[in-house]
């Protein structure tokens, strides 16, 4: 793969060699990389605060996929011909580059997705159909995406298994002592989300591991919100399965990624059927294919594996210890700044927690909120971020979130405070 | 999508203000002769409707009594109020021609001279037309009326 990457410079370490606050990377060298940040919106400049929507796109991700259908358009793992063996190439070395971002043992278990929500269905279709039976129990949490409901939830009705829910306190913190009582002799699987996408909460992985691995049971990992913004090892989590999106981690949408142990997945029954995920096929029989195309029938998002892989690379060059301290630093700066402000309550206040700020304002309902700031150009989600759940739990039908890439800068937490101000004013 | 007016806040003039803070027509009626709710599962905005008939002195069936609950954005909420001051003292055929004629200023149709003497207050939403995200907050409870209309005829 023929990328060339914007290496931002490396900012000031403190003596430790750690890295630590708002120093740690120059977001104006970083906005360099992203051109779709240099435009106004309404006037103004645009404030992008919705990365956990979607993140923007670097020049090196674009590069890519416009360089594979340039110049090695064709599909893989079929031709003999130049062409493809260009595109098989640089596809699987996107397979290798997410297998090494999150120090996966092997990219043959690292199977391309449309996107976090394919990699939910995937499991909850492939796992639950081959071992469920009625009367066994998946615990959830009560801060998932539906993404994370959903499938569990047709399960149930097809089989008769029963969801768990794990409840959390006031400031977003699974209660873990009553994820302890959860598990039990029908518990078949624990599906968490790592990072809650409303509220912001990283929810202990490791040690939900251990009790669930303690009574032999596997456990899924929504990783939507964490792989693109902190280092995520799943060796270190312990997980057996874990997904996430391309589109919410500087790469393109359509594309994702589930890693699956291959002692799991090579049991696992294939999810679709058709091209590349077979060995052979006659009327009588069909012989499965080997990991990871058993799990990738048709042809693929090839420009989107690619770019995936562009994305991984472009995030190495920066650091996810660097990213995530950075992160870390401008959230605790827009968290002291939006408690400042009366009237403005935070919703997700969790003490281990990502770079989301999501609130609520008792003088106008969330629309009104988003209207207004996007007329100062200010980009923010509002609604309740598919987790209804959780707005019940608040006693809230919507939120407004801010949510934290590291191009943001602290100018871009002031103008959204700005903003708020501006709603204030017309509905104080 | 239209670029926004020049002034950020002229979505949030007197008129809608005035109804988004002191909604009328909230009032829960004890025997409605219809009810219809629309919900919109992509924001959690919810509208509820309720009519009831009586005959007038010209033995013609008017809409006597309307409550009008919306849960929601200022736009959704002035909107039901709006739409219940409308509705109120009308005939159903009346009420269903005023939500028409709601519909087509909001969807920028061409109207005839005497819509905007007809839909009186109502026309302060047209200013919605200029954030077309918000256009379905504005229509919601008309969806809901139109529903509530029907069933009024059915019976």
């Amino acid at each position: 793969m023929t990328t060339v990457i914007n290496t931002p410079g490396i900012p000031g370490r403190d003596g430790s060699g750690h890295p630590h606050g708002l120093d740690v990377i120059d977001p104006h060298r970083i906005r360099q990389d992203f051109p779709i940040l240099r435009q106004e919106v309404n006037g103004k400049p645009l404030v992008y605060l919705d990365n956990a929507a979607t993140t923007q796109k670097p020049q090196a991700v674009i590069d890519a996929i416009s360089n594979y259908y340039l110049h090695n358009n064709a599909n893989v793992h079929r031709g003999v011909h130049t062409l493809s063996q260009r595109a098989t190439d640089d596809y699987e070395a996107g397979r290798e580059a997410v297998r090494r971002f999150i120090n996966a043992p092997d990219a043959n278990e690292v199977i391309y997705v449309r996107g976090t929500t394919e990699g939910l269905n995937l499991v909850a279709s492939s796992y639950g159909r081959r071992y469920f039976k009625a009367g066994d129990e998946v615990i959830i949490t009560g801060m998932e995406h539906h993404s994370n409901i959903v499938p569990w939830q047709i399960l149930g009705k097809e089989i008769g298994i029963r969801l768990r829910v794990v409840p959390f306190n006031d400031d977003g913190e699974l209660l873990m002592d009553q994820y302890e009582t959860m598990l039990n002799d029908r518990t078949r699987m624990v599906s968490v989300v790592h990072q809650s996408n409303a509220l912001g909460t990283v929810n202990p992985i490791p040690e939900m591991v251990e009790l669930a691995h303690a009574r032999g049971i596997h456990v899924m990992v929504d990783a939507a919100q964490s792989v693109p913004h902190m280092p995520v090892d799943v060796q270190a989590l312990g997980a057996d399965f874990l997904t996430f999106s391309g589109h919410k981690m500087y790469g393109p949408t359509g594309i994702g990624a589930l890693w699956g142990r291959a002692e799991l997945l090579d049991d696992m029954p294939p999810y679709q059927s058709g091209g590349e995920m077979i060995r052979s096929v006659t009327f009588e029989e069909t012989i499965y294919n080997t990991l990871p195309h058993k799990f990738e029938a048709g042809t693929p998002d090839i420009a989107g594996a690619i770019g995936l892989g562009a994305a991984v690379e472009y995030l190495e060059s920066i650091g996810m210890e660097r990213i995530a301290a950075y992160e870390q630093a401008l959230l605790r700066y827009g968290t002291e700044k939006l408690r400042d402000i009366e009237g403005v309550r935070l919703i997700g206040t969790a003490e281990e927690k990502g770079g989301v700020l999501s609130f609520h304002m008792e003088a106008a309902h969330p629309h009104d909120i988003g209207t207004i700031l996007d007329a100062e150009g200010v980009a923010v989600r509002t609604g309740h971020h598919c987790a209804q759940p959780v707005m019940a739990r608040y006693g809230i039908p919507a939120t407004v979130r801010a949510s934290l890439a590291f191009y943001n800068t602290t100018d871009d937490i002031d103008a959204l405070v700005k903003a708020i101000d501006r709603v204030i004013e017309v509905f104080g | 999508m239209a670029s926004l007016p020049d002034n950020p806040d002229a979505l949030y003039g007197d008129v809608i203000m005035e109804h988004y803070r002191s909604p009328r027509h909230r009032r829960r009626l004890e025997r409605p002769d219809a009810e219809a709710e629309e919900f919109n599962p992509f924001c959690g905005d919810r509208a509820n409707l309720q009519l009831q008939l009586a005959k007038a002195a010209s033995k013609v069936a008017v809409i006597a009594g309307v409550s009008a609950v919306a849960e929601g954005c200022s736009i959704i909420q002035a909107s039901a109020s709006l739409l219940a001051d409308g509705v109120h003292g009308r005939t159903v055929d009346e009420a269903s021609d005023l939500s028409q004629l709601f519909r087509d200023l909001m969807q920028g149709k061409p109207l005839p001279p005497v819509a905007l003497e007809e839909l009186g207050e109502l026309s302060a939403l047209e200013v919605v037309r200029q954030y077309p995200v918000r256009v379905k907050c504005a229509l919601l409870p008309w969806v809901a009326l139109e529903e509530g209309l029907r069933r009024l005829n059915r019976r």
